[in-house]
């Protein structure tokens, strides 16, 4: 049967429309604590609640950084923390017309049977939990499914099961006011090519999609967040009009136009790889009935975070760099981006970790 | 996993996409020996071949008619059939830059321990039938599926009897160089509102889409046939805009942009409703990636019909009424319509049947 429209259901058509304006992304910033740590001790940094606050507040003041973004994704212990001058960062994110989201998955959990396949758990108290974050100034979630490309893999069931849990997290959210950002990630690692790249993902969204119909998922109210369709990690490299041209004839193929926007992924792609491949996308000529832009992490902080180093003599210099991705992604929504226009050796560096686990 | 790719693949994809350019549509004149035999009998003409072929001739060499159409579909019978001066029918369509098509369902049948739900048969030796009809000169094909609503129906089996004989039909097609029209009809018949219509049309076309995907159907090579979305026949009228509102929305919650056009069936509407929908449609400001257009049996030949009579002195006013309705749902498919169409006899005649069996 048709959409659930319960009494939020305006406020989510508004909501999901904004984060999808055309000029402005997401910065995903929702790493776990675990996950956090594992970025500091790379540039030496201690993992103590004080350094994961000085890296957001140092990412959300940059100046000019705002105006790139229309959303920002954030752990729950972000979500209750405050500049160093005592604003709370959800405050400070609407003040400029960012909209702050909530990670609601509890991770991933192996599925008995398959080989290594996963499935994301987080549906016990849901419900509850939006209704908090909602309280606390949220209005859109995000929930990361996961699935790997192999000789049997996907498995009808991970696909089944993960787009299951996607769809009963996503009504659950609209309930509660908060636009669930739709997350299926498939991953990059193997050898295949990108035709099995994207007779994957095509698979998998259509499965996504007819589970959130199933449900009553308001679409219009919905975001998704899915991976750019590439080869596989161990093979060659193609050409941004090659990944543009395959990633979007597989969104055509499945997502219907009543979504509003698509913000993809970045895997494990460099920061400057994703950006052209974004800009590819929207200077492709064929009709895209969504909006395309971006919800990246590693994609947008790698070079910030080396710039920085945990020291407070940086931030001035990080923020700078951290300016220039927003700017870069931001002029890839619109087709606009000239490539090399910031030329950081660390923009060009691989982000790809096997079997990456957030 | 993603589309096969048929040898016909280009063909298809030129072909589905000339079929919904914008100012041209479908005539459905693929009305069985049985069903025209209906028809014929409300004009008091006796059903034989040399009527049958009569009336077929009149359509099509229609002055000014094939201009407004992109394709017809036939009858077996009419595909092998010629003119009174010895030209194949088929060759009068080609010349006139209009596609042979050609019904291929052999009729339904119920679904026992349902409440009169049926399927439709017609997948036996259906790839052979195809390379026939293919080598007589038609470059698509219609099966019709039919669903209704009631209190507990349309079931879980009747939709997925149906989506999934569907996507199998689709396949088989396109394996032999016919683009499928996919025809999910849900009967209007009822007394249930517009909204109810709207969520068991989302609910079908979304299981549609799923069985495509997973039949691998190239839907870049596919046509869309369904219902608009309108209040049951025993419920109250609603404007053209309602109509269109609704029914724009169900397709963007469920047809993939990949689907080049969707060419309504008219159902139980008169000439004139059809008309003044499909134009309300066209001219509905919202995203519509897929053309809307018409593919109409009743709801094009109805006053021609009456006009006809069966009687060859009739012949020129007849084709007068038949340019008429072409002309208009041509407008409609542009949003140009200005509803000024001179009615013929019973344009605005409501053409439902209960329970309506073509």
């Amino acid at each position: 049967m048709s959409a659930f429209v319960g009494k939020y259901a305006d406020e989510l058509i508004k909501t999901a429309k904004y984060i999808a304006t055309p000029g402005k992304g997401i910065l995903a910033a929702d790493e776990s604590t675990g996950t956090i740590g594992k970025r500091f001790s790379s540039i030496n940094v201690e993992n103590i609640e004080s350094n994961r606050q000085a890296l957001r507040e140092l990412l959300f003041t940059s100046p000019g950084a705002l105006p790139c973004l229309s959303g920002v994704i954030l752990f729950e212990e972000t979500l209750y923390q405050k500049t160093s001058d005592g604003k709370p960062f959800v405050e400070f994110l609407q003040e400029n017309g960012v909209i702050p989201g909530i990670k609601v998955d509890k991770g991933v959990v192996d599925l008995a049977g398959t080989n290594g396949e996963t499935t994301t758990q987080g549906l016990d108290s849901l419900d509850a939990r939006c209704q908090e974050y909602y309280k606390a100034g949220a209005r859109f979630a995000k929930w990361r499914a996961v699935l790997k490309i192999g000789a049997t893999e996907p498995s009808e069931l991970s696909i089944q099961e993960n787009a299951k849990g996607l769809a009963r997290y996503a009504i659950i959210c609209q309930e509660n006011g908060l636009v669930p950002i739709v997350e299926p990630e498939v991953l990059t690692d193997g050898s295949h090519d990108i035709k099995k790249c994207a007779a994957v993902t095509e698979t998998v969204l259509s499965a996504v999609y007819k589970a959130l119909n199933d449900h009553h998922v308001l679409l219009e109210g919905t975001l998704l967040k899915p991976n750019m369709v590439t080869p596989g990690s161990d093979s060659a490299k193609v050409a941004p009009e090659v990944i543009a041209e395959y990633t979007v004839n597989a969104l055509r193929r499945t997502v219907p136009p009543a979504v509003p926007g698509i913000v993809f992924l970045s895997g494990g792609q460099s920061e400057e790889e994703a950006t052209q491949n974004l800009n590819a996308m929207n200077k492709l000529d064929l009709l895209k009935p969504w909006t395309l832009t971006f919800s990246f992490g590693r994609a947008l902080q790698q070079s910030t975070l080396k710039a920085w180093g945990g020291k407070k003599e940086n931030v001035a210099k990080a923020q700078a760099t951290f300016l220039v991705r927003c700017k870069a992604n931001s002029d890839a929504t619109l087709g606009k981006y000239i490539t090399g226009a910031s030329g950081d050796s660390a923009a060009s560096e691989s982000l790809f970790v096997k079997g990456y686990s957030y | 996993m993603a589309s096969f790719t048929s040898k016909y693949a280009d063909e298809l994809i030129a072909n589905a996409a000339y079929i919904g350019t914008p100012g041209k549509g479908i005539l459905a004149a693929d009305e069985s020996t049985g069903t025209i035999g209906k028809r014929l009998s409300s004009i008091n003409v006796e059903n034989v071949e040399s009527n049958r072929r009569a009336l077929r001739e009149l359509l099509f060499t229609t002055p000014g008619a094939l201009p407004c159409l992109s394709g017809v579909i036939l009858f077996e019978e009419t595909l092998y059939q010629k003119s009174s001066n010895g030209t194949p029918f088929v060759d009068i369509l080609k010349e006139g830059g209009v596609l042979p098509g050609i019904k291929v369902d052999k009729g339904t049948v119920e679904l026992p321990g349902t409440n009169g739900e049926t399927t439709t048969q017609g997948l036996d030796g259906l790839g052979e039938r195809c390379k026939k009809y293919y080598d007589a000169g038609a470059r698509f094909a219609k099966w019709r599926a039919v669903l209704k609503i009631g209190q507990n129906e349309p079931s879980e089996l009747a939709i997925h009897e149906n989506a999934y004989g569907l996507a199998r039909y689709a396949a088989i097609c396109q394996e032999n160089g016919l683009v499928p029209i996919v025809e999910p009809e849900i009967l209007v018949d009822g007394s249930h509102d517009i909204q109810k219509c709207a969520e068991v049309t989302e609910r079908v076309l979304a299981a549609c889409y799923k069985a495509l995907s997973d039949h691998h159907v190239m839907l870049e090579g596919t046509l869309l046939k369904p219902n608009m979305v309108t209040p049951g026949s025993e419920s109250g009228k609603v404007a053209p805009e309602v109509v269109a509102e609704y029914t724009v929305r169900a397709l963007q919650r469920t047809v993939p942009a990949a689907v080049p056009a969707v060419v309504f069936l008219s159902g139980g509407q008169s000439e004139e409703e059809a008309t003044r929908n499909l134009n309300a449609m066209n001219r509905l400001k919202t995203k519509k990636p897929w053309s809307l257009s018409f593919s109409f049996g009743r709801a094009l030949q109805q006053s021609t019909l009456k006009t006809w009579g069966g009687k060859e002195e009739n012949v020129k006013k007849a084709q007068e009424a038949f340019l008429v309705r072409c002309k208009a749902n041509s407008e409609a498919t542009l949003g140009a319509y200005k509803g000024d169409a001179q009615l013929g006899e019973g344009a605005a005649e409501s053409l439902h049947v209960k329970d309506y069996k073509y």
